[in-house]
């Protein structure tokens, strides 16, 4: 496949993409890691909590989205990093059996001022459940190679 | 030190929550499971990329951060409840704005996390007050490589 580059972000673009399952398993393993609250850690122990079941870490949403974006174009993309992240919200959530996909929204692209060689995008993530609920959504830019930049580098 | 009641917090209270050591082992096992882009899973993709040399994914930096975070607060309930002090229930986070990465994290590098008290207000539900952190983690250089305020419900005193 070709790679991707700012060029290939118009904006505007909508794009569907993922299919995520989400285990208990994985949703423990990941918490015993890095977010080891009750709700996270196994169904008894969730059972007393504000959530009363156990849920996935928002933070292990967020990584499962960021595993779907490599997985559809990143991989394949001339990214260049990202600086950061503006906004990250967990609306509703996350629980085992739950199936996972992504819909990205490309909001703008414009040539970097100090470095000419690369662009920024600015995304919009809706992480999207099996009923077509919003669980979260994500909005961060990502610097990208121009195309004609890498092509002179060649 | 940060406490574990809406009441007992004070805007511009700040803790060390803890501090870790990001090895390379650990870089590239998080990204192959999360972020599998080359330059946190290979030297030579890191020495060629932006950031100079292997690094780790941002979500990496921000989910360990958040893994002191909670080491942190149970300690603090470890030693309430042996003081025999009623524990609160814990709240659950909202959402994070302006997540900033300023500097790589490369193999070898010790970061140390705190977090500080920005804003504080009630909310509908009178058992819930609503507390604005920044989380902040610095390299054993002193350099930020993490930064982003958090809105997270804490549960208020006697409710």
């Amino acid at each position: 496949m070709d790679r991707l580059y700012f060029e290939d972000f118009p904006p505007g673009e909508i794009a569907e993409y993922g299919d995520a399952p989400v285990t208990a398993e994985a949703i423990v393993e990941f918490a015993r890691q890095f977010d080891p609250q009750p709700f996270h850690l196994g169904q008894e122990a969730a059972r007393d909590s504000l959530a009363g079941e156990l849920i996935a870490s928002g933070w292990h949403t967020a990584a499962m989205l960021m595993r779907m974006n490599c997985d559809e174009f990143l991989s394949r993309a001339a990214s260049q990093g990202a600086p950061g992240v503006e906004e990250l919200d967990w609306i509703k959530p996350v629980k085992p059996g739950d199936r996972l996909r992504a819909r990205r929204a490309t909001l703008s692209a414009r040539p970097s001022r100090s470095r000419p060689a690369l662009g920024v995008i600015e995304f919009r993530f809706d992480v999207v459940n099996q009923n077509a609920e919003i669980v979260m959504t994500q909005k961060n830019a990502i610097f990208f190679l121009r195309r004609g930049a890498a092509e002179a580098a060649r | 030190m940060i406490a574990l009641f809406y009441e007992d917090h004070r805007v511009g209270q700040t803790a060390v929550v803890g501090a870790c050591e990001f090895t390379r082992e650990a870089i590239v096992a998080f990204a192959r499971a999360y972020d599998p882009q080359p330059f946190h899973l290979d030297d030579a993709a890191g020495a060629a990329s932006p950031f100079g040399s292997l690094c780790a994914s941002g979500w990496h930096t921000a989910c360990v951060g958040m893994r002191a975070l909670i080491d942190y607060r149970e300690a603090q309930r470890t030693a309430a409840a042996a003081r025999g002090e009623p524990l609160p229930p814990l709240g659950v986070g909202a959402g994070i704005r302006a997540m900033r990465w300023a500097n790589p994290v490369r193999p070898g590098a010790v970061v140390t996390y705190s977090a500080r008290i920005e804003a504080m207000r009630e909310t509908k539900r009178p058992q819930w007050g609503l507390i604005s952190s920044r989380a902040i983690g610095v390299d054993q250089h002193g350099r930020e490589v993490l930064s982003y305020l958090c809105h997270v419900l804490v549960a208020r005193r006697g409710r």
